[in-house]
């Protein structure tokens, strides 16, 4: 559950929790289109440094640190399958190159959990929700998003419940192969997505008899306006990907073997 | 027998919900655990079978440490009753809902055959064998979630709240079933808010508040001390609350039983129509 641990947000401020979550947002798909773009070890590398900045300005680096470590596990099963078939591939022999992509491969998909992980940390699900709202989206769009967001937590702490109860009944969760370790969850996930289902009907039977939607034209207390910090965030997200598209198109990236190998 | 001894238990976001918790229960004996809401009942009896372990201190069930032990090794022993139903019913039928338990411990096909009638009949579900759990309505499943975990007969039995939502007639049911165990020297303890129903089953009462248990008696001796109750968010029994009204007659305060109030009111009246 640490994953959902790590996009938790927390009521702190900062100058990144202040920024406009929609100018957050068009920061966050840049990042992930420049990591696609890139299947190099060192411009992925790069991509990772640029963001810690961030992580520290928001001071959220313990929860940060958290949600890395929750990917770890998926990082893992990328790096190996990568590495595996490269193997394969390449005539059953490791080769630097192979090791070196298979990183990369790895290095692209922590690079995108990393941004979310920062979108999600410093960003209330209340500023989303205006967020979606001023980009003139249905209000009962904006509503279901916000509460799925909101219901994340919920979620992980619900889960954990269910492992005990299922514990209790003398289901043992660690040991047996792949397969029965796969088996093991049955009983956990059926619960919760039960549970999940029987509470969004709830809701939304509560809300109807607290006349949801009843008035047609909502209006807002608050309403979000850029500031400084957004235009300056607005500069960084073009400089970044103008920068990564004129580095894909016009540069022949070393491999940091090839790199290294120069130096030396 | 359990012992608990001096303990702490911090949540991972850091509240403090249990500060120095001694107790021991020993077997054949029957506890409920009142008190206040957020006052640590759940918390502590989630110790009794491992599924939290102390941050300071130790719990011991029948003399082994629960941090030693996994928490489905211990459960063949101490049988856990959560307080929502729906953490737990995930089977088509409810007749496989109650075989689950049955099926971890290794028990034998026909043994499982037997036990899952048994707990059926026992708690009235026997029209249910074959309907999924969740058709059924909340105080069936609560006593669905009983009867998967009645059914390996643990040794000892804790119940969270087991009676929210049902009806004044299992309510009953229940309290014979709970007599029955205690008769068969079992060990049960319940968490609840049922002041009535504790005061029909006179069991041990413990008292709960900020972490802390502040009480340890009979149910007479508790159920019938306002100031104590009053600290712990529990209000006496209707019994208790009449006598205790009436001590200015000259009756005795500590009364919790129907049948022993109506012994004694009788007598008062006979004497005054002499
Ligand atoms: N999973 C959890 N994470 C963090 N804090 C928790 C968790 N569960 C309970 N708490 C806190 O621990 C304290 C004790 O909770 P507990 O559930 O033991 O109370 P309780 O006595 O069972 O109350 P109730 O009568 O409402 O069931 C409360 O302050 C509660 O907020
Ligand atoms: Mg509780």
């Amino acid at each position: 559950m640490s994953v959902f641990e790590g996009l938790r947000f927390r009521r702190v401020y900062s100058p990144i929790h202040n920024l406009d979550p929609r100018i957050k947002f068009v920061y966050v798909c840049a990042i992930f289109v420049a990591a696609i773009i890139f299947w190099e070890l060192l411009p992925l590398i790069t991509l990772f440094l640029i963001q810690i900045p961030f992580v520290l300005l928001a001071g959220v680096k313990r929860e940060w640190l958290r949600s890395m470590r929750g990917a770890v596990f998926l990082a893992a099963i990328i790096f190996l399958t990568n590495f595996i078939f490269s193997f394969i591939g390449a005539g059953y022999i490791v080769t630097a190159k192979s090791v070196e992509n298979a990183v990369a491969m790895t290095l692209r998909f922590i690079v995108l959990v990393e941004s979310f992980s920062i979108f999600f940390l410093t960003t209330s699900p209340d500023h989303l929700g205006l967020a979606l709202e001023q980009t003139h989206i249905p209000y009962e769009f904006c509503f279901a998003f916000t509460t799925a967001v909101r219901f994340v937590p919920v979620l992980a702490e619900e889960a954990q419940t269910i492992m005990d109860a299922q514990k209790a009944r003398g289901l043992e969760l660690e040991g047996g192969n792949f397969l029965k370790r796969i088996r093991n969850y049955i009983p956990i996930l059926i619960p919760l997505i039960v549970g999940s289902i029987r509470r969004s009907l709830e809701l939304a039977e509560a809300m109807e008899s607290r006349a949801w939607g009843a008035t047609k034209n909502r209006t807002n207390l608050y309403v979000l306006k850029m500031h400084r910090g957004d235009f300056i965030l607005i500069a960084i997200t073009v400089g970044i990907l103008a920068t990564a598209i004129y580095t894909r198109l016009f540069f022949a990236i070393p491999s940091l073997n090839e790199l290294l190998g120069s130096l030396f | 027998m359990i012992e608990v001894k001096d303990v702490h238990f911090t949540y991972p976001n850091g509240v403090e919900a249990l500060k120095g918790v001694s107790l021991t229960i020993n077997n054949g004996e029957f506890a409920a655990i009142m008190g206040e809401n957020g006052a640590g009942k759940t918390t502590l009896v989630k110790h009794f079978n491992g599924l939290l372990k102390p941050t300071k201190g130790s719990v011991l069930v029948d003399g082994v440490d629960t941090r030693k032990v996994s928490v489905a090794t211990l459960a063949r022993k101490v049988g856990f009753v959560f307080q929502n139903p729906d953490t737990q019913l995930f089977s088509e039928t409810v007749e496989e809902e109650i075989a689950f338990a049955l099926k971890n411990f290794g028990f034998k096909e026909n043994i499982i055959k037997r036990r899952v009638t048994w707990a059926l009949n026992l708690l009235g579900l026997v029209q249910y064998r074959k309907t999924s759990p969740f058709m059924l309505s909340g105080g069936e499943r609560k006593r669905v979630a009983l009867a998967s975990v009645l059914a390996w007969n643990p040794k000892m039995l804790i119940l969270d709240e087991p009676t929210i939502g049902q009806d004044y007639q299992q309510k009953e049911k229940l309290r014979q079933f709970i007599m029955q165990m205690k008769a068969q020297r079992r060990t049960i303890i319940i968490v609840t808010h049922d002041v009535e129903f504790v005061a029909e089953c006179n069991p041990r009462v413990l008292l709960m508040r900020g972490g802390r248990m502040v009480t340890d008696g009979e149910a007479r001796k508790v159920l019938t001390n306002p100031e104590i109750l009053t600290q712990a968010s529990v209000v006496p029994p209707q019994i208790a609350q009449i006598f205790i009204k009436l001590s200015d007659l000259g009756l005795p305060k500590n009364v919790i039983d129907v049948y022993e109030a109506r012994e004694i009111l009788l007598s008062v009246l006979e004497e005054q129509a002499k």
